[in-house]
């Protein structure tokens, strides 16, 4: 365990969980007469007040339609969509606002570099790589687009732990490799990839790489310079933010040479039926009135965040990892799957011979929301010999109380498959 | 346990889920369907010896939660020797108990099948017991297209 982590154990650094709660009014309720235990963050987070109030702002006082009007309220919207792309911005530490397209989430932004970028690049028998984590949303738009060009979609496997076998990946990556598109942090094992790592070794062969970021945003603070990935996805909703509002971050360079997405209003600068010319970055790529009042909760969700700090939540989420470990490990007939040696606060089990399904109606009944199921990611539920699994994914506003509550509830489970 | 579990996880579901009656295909069957439940991931296959109008054998295969497998198994117990026509009348009352309680069905007249009598309480739930129901069904037809219950 990290010094931080034992820091926190011992209760020192920063984090009050207790008042922390009281932000999120979602949390203080009953299920079937149970105090609500929610465990699946990681298909979507909880939303703090500070969140869903700017977005009812928005819709009371502010709300019209962006770059466009010349009225007050136009003026109000469009500076507060565009406030909401800086907070991005610096969030993700890019160099400039143009580099931050809004798109309604993780899958968007992966759809969006394939169909533009990808398209443009990608010729028969070249290759795109990905890797055997994957959720469908980093699998199928690349299918997709290889289907299309006639082009070779490689997979780099992972070993038995979960964990990336970075020689392997190394040696998949070619001179046919246009892209690699691979998860900062699994959404299944819980896996953190070495992504900075991978991204050199990729860039040594002039691959550029795009980083399904949408599990590790809520975790940890993401820095695009530092990595130096060329592409960046993730979502609002899995960020404390609202639902339909994501966010694709590509280097400008990159961005400038792709054709646009989806045509429309905003993404121009000037039409006739001859010729139309594009709108600067990253309009170009936003066609269409936007989510504002979705930016604006994602922008509230990132202030929130940071005034928290990502160090007290990432020790208190390794405290409540290292703890929930423990206890599932003690489990009889508990199978840990994903056990990787970097890992984000997701812990896939199964539970003997118990279908995910039966232990998740079951903890349900308990007022206990996990997650069961293939996690969109079927390639790796065969890879590792499972047809599913249970997922209790943890968020900073969790507490080992939560953790006591998912063990009795899975001694109810042992109990009702003796 | 609360009741409502109790009435889910009954113990002849529990028992048909651990040791499936007629877990396979049986010799000279000449009907199959597939089934699955895309959101679970529930993959099942119903066989049948269909000799004029009655269902001589039956048998299934497949992976799914306790409540598929035990649906599944049930049903092949109750089908064996039954024919097309009283094998609809059954899929019809069995529908009827699985997604509105026990209604205007009755259950002593359902056998083990009232086992299954606890499902429409859980609605998430309610598709995992209809799978392999669904499936005799498309395999009775003859129709043998893919059945899915999304």
């Amino acid at each position: 365990m990290t010094a931080l982590a034992q820091r926190s154990v011992a209760g020192a650094p920063g984090l009050d969980v207790e008042k922390v709660r009281k932000d999120f009014p979602i949390l203080a309720q009953e299920i079937r007469g149970k105090p609500l235990v929610y465990l699946d963050s990681a298909a979507t987070s909880q939303k703090p007040r500070a969140v869903i109030d700017a977005v009812v702002r928005y819709y009371l006082q502010d709300n019209a339609n962006v770059h466009r009007g010349v009225h007050l309220l136009s003026e109000r919207a469009t500076k507060a969509y565009e406030d909401a792309r800086e907070k991005v911005r610096q969030f993700i530490n890019a160099a400039g606002a143009e580099e931050i397209v809004f798109v309604r989430g993780t899958t968007e932004a992966i759809n969006l570099v394939a169909q533009t970028h990808g398209r443009a690049r990608v010729r028969a028998g070249d290759e795109v790589l990905i890797t055997e984590m994957e959720h469908h949303s980093d699998i199928v738009p690349w299918q997709l687009l290889c289907q299309e060009k006639d082009a070779v979609l490689r997979v780099a496997p992972i070993d038995d732990h979960g964990q990336l076998v970075l020689e392997e990946l190394e040696r998949m990556l070619g001179p046919r490799t246009r892209l690699l598109a691979l998860a900062h942090v699994s959404n299944t094992l819980g896996t953190v990839n070495p992504v900075r790592r991978i991204v050199e070794i990729a860039h040594r062969q002039g691959v550029p790489v795009l980083l399904d970021g949408a599990q590790a945003a809520p975790h940890f603070p993401i820095d695009v310079r530092a990595l130096d990935c060329d592409f960046y996805a993730f979502s609002g909703h899995k960020l404390f933010g609202p639902t339909g509002i994501g966010v694709l971050y590509g280097k400008s360079e990159l961005l400038e040479e792709m054709p646009p997405w989806q045509g429309g209003g905003d993404m121009i600068s000037s039409v006739t039926f001859e010729k139309t010319t594009w709108n600067k970055l990253p309009h170009k790529f936003e066609a269409g009135t936007p989510d504002i009042a979705g930016a604006i909760g994602l922008g509230a969700a990132i202030d929130y965040v940071s005034a928290l700090g990502f160090a007290a939540v990432a020790a208190h989420e390794h405290d409540l990892l290292s703890y929930a470990t423990e206890a599932l490990r003690d489990l009889p007939g508990l199978r840990l799957i994903g056990t990787a040696k970097e890992k984000a606060s997701v812990l896939s089990f199964v539970v003997g011979d118990v279908h995910p399904h039966d232990v998740g109606t079951i903890l349900d009944q308990e007022g206990i929301a996990i997650r069961t199921g293939h996690h969109c990611t079927q390639p790796l539920m065969r890879r590792l010999g499972v047809p599913a699994t249970a997922r209790a994914s943890l968020a900073f506003y969790n507490r080992r109380e939560d953790v006591d509550a998912l063990v009795a509830g899975l001694h109810k489970v042992q109990e009702i498959f003796r | 346990m609360n009741p409502e579990l109790r009435d889910l996880y009954q113990e002849v579901v529990i028992d048909h889920s651990r040791k499936p009656r007629n877990f396979r295909k049986p010799e000279g069957a000449n009907r199959s369907a597939e089934g699955m439940n895309p959101l679970c991931g529930d993959e099942i296959k119903v066989h049948l010896k269909l000799a004029g109008d009655v269902i001589e054998e039956i048998g299934f295969e497949g992976a799914g939660c306790a409540i598929s497998k035990a649906s599944a198994s049930l049903m092949t117990t109750a089908l064996k020797s039954k024919t097309k026509a009283e094998a609809e009348a059954l899929f019809q009352r069995v529908h009827s108990m699985l997604t509105s309680g026990q209604g205007n069905v009755r259950l002593e007249e359902l056998g083990k099948l009232a086992a299954l009598s606890g499902v429409w309480e859980f609605p998430a739930r309610v598709k995992c017991a209809s799978l392999a129901w669904h499936t005799m069904r498309s395999a009775l037809d003859g129709a043998g297209t893919r059945v899915s219950t999304e």
